[in-house]
């Protein structure tokens, strides 16, 4: 079980909507994955035609998941804050993966504009899910302004490159046992998710590695096994690292060795 | 009345925004709504008056990562 804010879950892999092949694709890739939470935004809505948010909108509410809208492409506080109003009244919830951009080669985002933001949407009621660098003191300040669950990222968004910074992730663990910790982007293969929940995290978000894979389906799956592999390891508490060999199949008695036995 | 619609400039008639979303086509139950870069909830887009130049945007649910 894995709790975000006042809500328990089973499954610890939350599965981003954005980049399928089709809709059916991705309505495959959920139920496969077993994900109980899916990550969407707000984007502008198109005039007179056909509303691509309607048949959007209604693909995610027959499936039956939590959501957990996000604050995608902002690059302010102020637009950040409007964006997760928008967002709590059209998904009717008051969680908010609040995504603040800093710089737009990597995405990263910004960690002033992002504390700054979590204080003013704590206060007016949302439970905020940081998307947020692996630093020490700026998950410091989150969990002051009142965040329960912190998003470090493994790499930036889109590239696939797994845990670039394992060190500082386990050292976030470490520090804060009571939060949810979530790896939020970067994570290429189930190999990378499952290094993550090795090392204590709660939780994984991910998007494009299993809606650009080969087969989503099959790939949302391989996630889910790979996480709850992770999970399992972490809980059974995993053997110390040494240097130099340790035998395995015991010396004594052994065939030709010159201790009796 | 000249207003700036989803980033694009449009003459209305609307003076208020739910009246806009009606004569634009957009499902009021579906979208949410900037004047701006303010916030205006559904409950306040009767009273809120549009005035020429307004920014108006008009957001629905869409894919996300």
């Amino acid at each position: 079980m894995v709790t975000f804010y006042d809500r328990t879950f089973e499954s610890r892999l939350l599965l981003g909507t954005a980049r399928y092949p089709s809709p059916e694709a991705l309505r495959q890739a959920v139920l496969r994955s077993g994900a109980e939470i899916v990550t969407v935004s707000l984007r502008r809505e198109s005039t007179g035609g056909e509303k691509a948010g309607h048949a959007f909108w209604s693909l995610i509410r027959d499936l039956g998941v939590a959501v957990l809208p996000n604050t995608a492409g902002c690059h302010g506080v102020r637009e950040a804050i409007t964006t997760a109003q928008m967002a709590r009244e059209v998904f009717g919830t008051s969680w908010i993966k609040l995504e603040v951009v800093g710089d737009p080669e990597t995405l990263q985002p910004d960690p002033f504009a992002l504390v700054e933001a979590t204080r003013a949407l704590v206060a007016d009621g949302f439970q905020v899910f940081p998307y947020m660098t692996e630093d020490l003191v700026l998950a410091e300040k989150l969990m002051d302004a009142g965040c329960r669950v912190l998003m470090p990222w493994g790499a930036p968004i889109g590239t696939g490159k797994g845990l670039n910074n394992p060190y500082a992730l386990a050292l976030l663990r470490r520090h804060f046992p009571e939060a949810t910790l979530v790896v939020d982007a970067g994570i290429g293969k189930p190999s990378h998710a499952a290094a993550a929940m090795e090392l204590g995290y709660d939780a994984i978000l991910l998007n494009t590695a299993v809606a650009t894979a080969g087969d989503p389906p099959a790939m949302a799956e391989a996630f889910a096994e790979a996480i709850r592999a992770g999970r399992r390891g972490h809980e059974a508490g995993m053997m110390a690292e040494t240097d130099l060999a340790v035998a395995s199949t015991p010396v004594f008695g052994a065939p030709f060795s010159p201790f009796s036995g | 009345m000249r207003i700036v619609l989803n980033g694009e400039p449009v003459d209305v008639a609307a003076t208020d925004i739910d009246s806009l979303l009606t004569a634009e086509g957009f499902d009021p139950t579906l979208v949410a709504t900037a004047v701006n870069g303010d916030f205006v909830p559904r409950a306040h887009r009767r009273d809120l008056r549009l005035s020429e130049g307004d920014s108006v945007e008009v957001f629905s649910p869409r894919q996300g990562g």
